[in-house]
């Protein structure tokens, strides 16, 4: 039997790739998109761990909502990319930077 | 006529929006259009003088309609004697300045037009209101034409100038709103008639006076926080300047008149004392600064500061002379009569009205030499009385009405609160009254050098004398000017219920009662 | 009877009204027939009045024409008190000013201005009217300030000259610190009599007698005192009076109306007017004595060492109105509106003369190029000669009667000073004859000291001029011989003036020693006062005629006093020190350093500054990075929720349950 612990664990863990990636990450933004996309898994895999626990069908149906957002997101992601690599020619993270104060 | 007040408002701004829409490539119809605006705004608003009632206390030609009902918000306007005139003088200065800007304004005339005829608007709604939050919405709109005006039409400076306008104003209105807002959480009415009523602590009364005081004083303006005004002025357009001096300096008094005497009448009498050190601060110390600049249009904004100095202290006097006694009776403190306190409130407002005439006259002055050699520095003028004698007249008349000589409207304000402010204190008086000396030296110190004497400079001696338009402008305010100077008593006598009805409201505590 | 007060007093604005608005279009005969029209009208109802009021006695006329302003209970309002007082002044007013109108014509001929001027003196004139016919403090205010206005305009009517225009700023200005004590003088009085209305107040003084202000001092004798400051300044009282000398920049005709015979006695005018309240404080009135007396003695010294004909004239009138002011002081009203009449009537022609005198050597005013100008322009000779004779007090002439009553009265006075006080005015005679002997002397005999050119062109002025210097000249003769009686004695001025005659008897007892005004001439030899005039009449012979030589030897034996007296005392040169370049620096001091710098730098624009240096530490922290947002992002998550799980009582939990 797996324990509801183990899926949390198991998400914590994916969770903190994720997160990890996010932070240590320099070189280019698709990396990044694929670390959100990894956060995403770990909530989903949550809801879906809680959902089968506590027999509540909701939590489920949440993660199609999430997983088609972030279809969406990961569409609308690319397209900025896409076009950020033909504005400057790089989609090294250290260059964007625009946004300094 | 029934809705008359709420035409006067919304015709000329939707006549600006209008003229915004004929646009600036077709500037001459939309002069015209803003002409014809004006003229008939000001048409209209002499109905409310005539259709006025000058034996009621009340508020006439009211509206109330519900706006935002959940937090009772209405649109709830009318006007007494205090706001009428007031009226009147925005509208008639309104229809000046249009015509005053009819050559001047090249760049964008349209837009300018349109600005000026959404600000009267604005304006005479901030006059007419009698809803806190319909008050304070007309009062911050008031702001956004103004600083279009300095900042698009303005001088060199005029971006620095516009935005110091702006967040100095601002800054001083969102203290009044967070005290409307307090208010509203005590008494759950945003309407003046309820918030007059609301009994407040000393100490509420106090932080709401303060927050008020803000609002207004940065407004009319008072020392210390007159600075943004020379500079407002000497870069906005004659126009701007115009309105600014005329109009948007009487918001902060009629602010003092409308809220921070009946609202909070006992803070009001607990910090008198100190409204009146700055206001005669304002009176001398401002004079002899105007006495040293060499601009003509900072020194008409200095000598505005000294006189606006006027209303406050004739205002705040009153706490000095009178008081209300236990037996609701109103009674002298050191030997003043009542009668002297009336002087003082209807002093401050005739010194309202007739401040709007002499500095709107004297800025389309400096405008008319402005625009024929580009200069406002005193010393690029010499003898122009030579050149230009028509003109001479007029701007040596307007110089001794601001000089506060008998017989124009620059005395009768005066004189009314020096009399009135010397049964407060005789020291009041006396350096209220050092303007005599003081204003007419700058003013006339000034006219000696820029109108006598011999030509000095080729320019001068090439400048053409007014045209029929500017003839009509500055007639038109020496008309007023003299007519105020000569009898009084009409205006004395539209405002005086109402100020009879202030003063009660003023004098009447709103502390809790003790037990 | 309220129509023909009307009349007189709107006739002279109608005039200047016309004239000033069309007179370039109405041309100069029909602008000057116009405004002469209207002081004509002014001055034949004047008359009228005169008779009406003095000689037949009708009731003193009080009513308000219009409410100015009416405030609760208080009425101001523009009004009309007719009694022999101002009946007098309304006539010596329109008198002088329609003889100094006919004088424009021909002294202003060339002039470009011309129409203009015509339509300031009827202007002026009508602002005098106001003054005098005034029956409230309102409008005695209102006169008060258009007369200096109009002396504004008309000093620097000739505006192209820097002397001029400089001198017309000062007067005003100098005029408005006397101003400025009456206005307070004015709000004092409506705080302790309530009203503002001349008899209202009057009938009222005994009860504000004795009341007290700013501890112990008298409201009476601090509302005389500030009200006298007033008078001071219209009236050129030291240490005031520094606008009057230089009012002679304005052309001629304006130092005679207004400078000599109408603007300058307004001052005179209102004390005598305000007897009832001056008369109840002796300390004002000692003090409206004492700077009287200082003003007859000082400035008539000053008049010796003038050059300028139109400055000895114009120290001469200040003496004058020194004179006039001691006679106020000890409480002898009469006897000063009395001199100040006669003086109308000499000083104008005086000024008239030398107006002639000044046109027909064309502009030229230094009396040390003139002389010998008898022969030249006799009937100029014939009338200044009568006006020098009535100034210094030849016995039977108008000014020796008017003077001498005032140096009685001063000499029965019983005021504290009284005998310094004579003493001065005795002294003072001397001084008069001497410097008006002394520049009629320079001007009208001797040797010619024209130029060649001026000598051959010099001759009598035109009709226009000499007119009204022969008409001018007949009641400076006859007009005290007249006068004296009905006015001091027998009552003329009796309904408008109040003496209490238990505590200043000084009129009291001149009336017990007068006889008759033939009887006051014939006494006048063995008087002190007679033979300082024939004594200062003969130094100015020696010194101006018989030994020239003399003048120039004392002037370098006494340089220091001749120096004092040249720098006028040196009033000039401290106003200018003190006043208009203290007040120059303080206001550039105030402006730069506190306006500016301190509000305006320091703290308006230092707390602009503020916030940006506020933003600039902040700024950094905006690096621009995704992971570094998302990095505080995370450990703001965190810190929060460590904060649900450690600290119980957080309202996230208290949300939740």
């Amino acid at each position: 039997m797996i324990a509801l612990s183990d899926y949390l664990i198991l998400s914590a863990i994916v969770f903190c790739i994720g997160l990890a990636g996010i932070f240590i990450n320099r070189t280019n933004i698709i990396m990044l998109l694929m670390c959100v996309e990894l956060i995403l898994a770990a909530v989903n895999t949550n809801f879906i761990a809680f959902s089968y626990y506590s027999s509540d069908v909701a939590g489920q149906i949440f993660v199609f909502f999430i997983l088609t957002v972030a279809a969406a997101e990961v569409a609308i992601g690319l397209a900025i990319l896409t076009l950020m690599y033909r504005n400057r020619g790089s989609i090294d993270v250290d260059v964007t930077n625009s946004l300094k104060g | 006529m029934e809705s008359i007040l709420s035409l006067l408002i919304w015709l000329p701004i939707v006549g600006g929006v209008s003229v915004l829409v004929i646009g600036n490539s077709r500037s001459n119809l939309a002069r015209w259009a803003s002409v014809a605006v004006s003229i008939i705004v000001f048409a209209l608003s002499l109905n409310l003088w005539t259709g006025f009632d000058t034996s009621t206390q009340g508020m006439q030609f009211v509206e109330n309609t519900v706006w935002i009902s959940q937090f009772d918000i209405n649109y709830h306007i009318g006007i007494d004697g205090i706001s009428m005139l007031l009226i009147l003088l925005t509208t008639l200065s309104t229809f000046l300045v249009i015509i005053a800007g009819w050559q001047v304004i090249q760049n964008r005339a349209a837009d300018y037009m349109a600005a000026f005829l959404i600000m009267e608007g604005v304006i005479i709604g901030v006059f007419s209101s009698l809803d806190a939050i319909l008050f304070y919405v007309f009062w911050e709109a008031s702001l956004i034409p103004m600083l279009l005006i300095v900042g698009i039409w303005g001088g060199q400076n005029r971006v620095y100038a516009a935005i110091k306008f702006f967040l100095y104003t601002f800054l001083g209105s969102v203290f009044m709103l967070v005290s409307l807002i307090y208010m509203y959480i005590q008494g759950g009415s945003f309407s003046l008639d309820a918030l007059n009523e609301l009994p407040l602590t000393l100490t509420e009364q106090s932080w709401i006076f303060w927050a008020f005081f803000l609002a207004f004083a940065v407004k009319v303006p008072m020392f210390p926080v007159h600075t943004w005004l020379p500079d407002a002025h000497v870069q906005a357009p004659t126009g701007g300047s115009v309105i600014l001096a005329a109009i948007m300096l009487k918001m902060g008094g009629y602010g003092f008149f409308r809220f921070s005497l009946p609202i909070t009448p006992d803070a009001s009498s607990e910090f008198a004392m100190i409204v009146i050190v700055l206001s005669l601060i304002a009176i001398v110390y401002i004079g002899f600064v105007a006495l040293v600049q060499k601009d003509m249009k900072k020194l008409i904004a200095y000598s505005s500061i000294s006189h606006m100095g006027f209303v406050t202290l004739g205002v705040f006097a009153l706490f000095s002379v009178v008081k209300m006694g236990t037996d609701g009776q109103i009674h002298s403190i050191a030997g003043g009569s009542l009668e002297s306190v009336y002087l003082g409130l209807e002093g401050a407002m005739i010194q309202m009205i007739s401040h709007g005439f002499i500095s709107a006259a004297l800025f389309l002055v400096v405008g008319v030499l402005y625009e024929r050699l580009h200069s406002r520095e005193i010393s690029s003028y010499g003898g122009v009385i030579n050149s230009m004698p028509k003109f001479t007249g007029f701007a040596v008349l307007f110089a001794l009405a601001n000089a506060g000589l008998p017989g124009t409207s620059g005395f009768v304000g005066e004189f009314m609160v020096i009399l009135s402010s010397l049964q407060a204190n005789f020291w009041y008086a006396f350096f209220a009254a050092m303007t005599l000396i003081v204003g007419a030296a700058y003013t006339l110190w000034m006219v000696k050098r820029v109108f006598w004497g011999p030509i000095v400079n080729s320019d001068v001696s090439n400048l053409n004398d007014i045209n029929t338009r500017e003839f009509f402008i500055l007639g038109v305010l020496a008309v007023a000017v003299l007519a105020v100077g000569v009898y009084p008593q009409p205006l004395i006598e539209v405002m005086h219920v109402s100020m009879v009805h202030l003063l009660e409201q003023a004098l009447t505590t709103k502390l809790p009662v003790a037990l | 009877m309220e129509n023909i007060y009307l009349t007189i007093v709107l006739a002279p604005l109608i005039g200047a009204i016309i004239v000033g608005l069309a007179g370039h279009r109405l041309g100069r005969t029909l602008s000057h027939s116009i405004a002469i029209f209207g002081v004509t009208v002014s001055t034949v109802l004047a008359l009228y009045v005169f008779n009406h009021h003095v000689l037949k006695g009708a009731e003193v006329f009080n009513e308000n024409i219009y409410t100015w302003m009416q405030v609760g209970g208080l009425n101001m309002s523009v009004g009309f008190l007719v009694d022999n007082l101002t009946s007098v002044m309304l006539l010596v007013v329109s008198f002088v000013s329609l003889m100094v109108h006919i004088y424009t014509i021909g002294y202003m001929q060339e002039d470009e201005g011309y129409t203009k001027f015509f339509s300031y003196i009827s202007l002026f004139t009508f602002a005098m009217f106001m003054l005098v016919i005034s029956n409230n403090f309102m409008q005695l205010f209102f006169g008060w300030e258009a007369v200096g206005l109009v002396s504004y305009l008309l000093i620097g009517f000739w505006h192209h000259k820097e002397s001029a225009v400089e001198a017309s700023l000062k007067a005003f200005l100098v005029n408005r610190v006397g101003d400025f004590g009456f206005l307070l003088g004015i709000a004092v009085l409506l705080m302790f009599f309530g009203t503002l209305d001349y008899l209202e107040t009057f009938t009222l003084a005994n009860q504000v007698n004795g009341q007290t202000i700013f501890g112990d001092m008298s409201v009476i004798t601090v509302i005389c005192l500030l009200l006298f400051v007033g008078a001071m300044g219209k009236s050129a009282q030291v240490p005031l009076h520094v606008w009057l000398p230089g009012s002679m920049e304005g052309p001629t005709p304006i130092s005679a109306l207004i400078h000599a015979a109408t603007m300058v006695t307004a001052g005179i005018f209102m004390v005598s007017r305000m007897s009832p309240i001056f008369e109840l404080s002796d300390v004002a009135l000692t003090v409206v004595m004492v700077v009287g007396a200082i003003t007859a003695i000082f400035m008539g010294l000053l008049g010796i060492v003038q050059n300028d004909i139109k400055r000895v004239v114009a120290y001469s009138t200040l003496s004058q109105l020194g004179y006039m002011t001691v006679a106020l002081g000890v409480s002898a009203y009469s006897v000063a509106i009395f001199h100040l009449m006669t003086h109308a009537f000499f000083k104008a022609l005086l000024f008239l003369a030398a107006g002639s005198v000044i046109v027909a050597l064309h502009h030229e005013q230094d009396i040390r190029k003139m002389g010998a100008l008898r022969k030249k322009m006799p009937i100029t000779y014939f009338t200044a000669l009568i006006g020098t004779l009535a100034l210094i007090g030849f016995p039977g002439f108008a000014g020796f009667y008017s003077k001498d009553m005032i140096i009685e009265a001063v000499h029965f006075s019983n005021l504290p000073f009284a005998d310094w006080v004579y003493c001065a005015v005795v002294f003072g005679v001397f001084i008069t004859a001497f410097y008006s002997l002394r520049m009629f002397f320079v001007v009208f005999h001797g040797e010619s000291r024209l130029d060649q050119h001026a000598e051959e062109h010099v001759h009598e002025t035109a009709l226009s001029i000499t007119v009204p210097l022969i008409v001018l000249a007949v009641p400076s003769v006859i007009i005290g011989y007249l006068t004296i009686e009905p006015m001091l004695f027998t009552g003329w001025l009796e309904n408008s003036i109040y003496i209490d005659a238990s505590v200043h008897g000084s009129v009291a007892a001149l009336k017990e020693h007068f006889h008759s005004a033939f009887n006051l001439m014939l006494h006048a030899i063995v008087t002190v006062p007679f033979w300082m005039m024939i004594g200062g009449s003969l130094a100015a012979w020696i010194f101006s005629l018989y030994r020239t030589d003399w003048a120039k030897k004392i002037q370098e034996r006494f340089h220091r006093t001749n120096y004092v007296l040249e720098s006028l005392y040196g009033f000039d040169r401290l106003n200018d020190i003190v006043f208009v370049k203290g007040s120059r620096k303080l206001g550039e001091f105030l402006w730069r350093v506190s306006d500016m710098t301190i509000i305006d730098q320091i703290v308006v624009n230092g707390s602009a500054r503020l916030m940006r240096f506020m933003g600039s530490v902040i700024r950094p922290v905006q690096t621009g990075y995704v992971y570094h947002y998302a990095f505080f992002m995370i450990i703001g998550l965190m810190l929060v929720l460590t904060w649900v799980l450690v600290v119980n009582e957080n309202p996230l939990i208290q949300l939740g349950s």
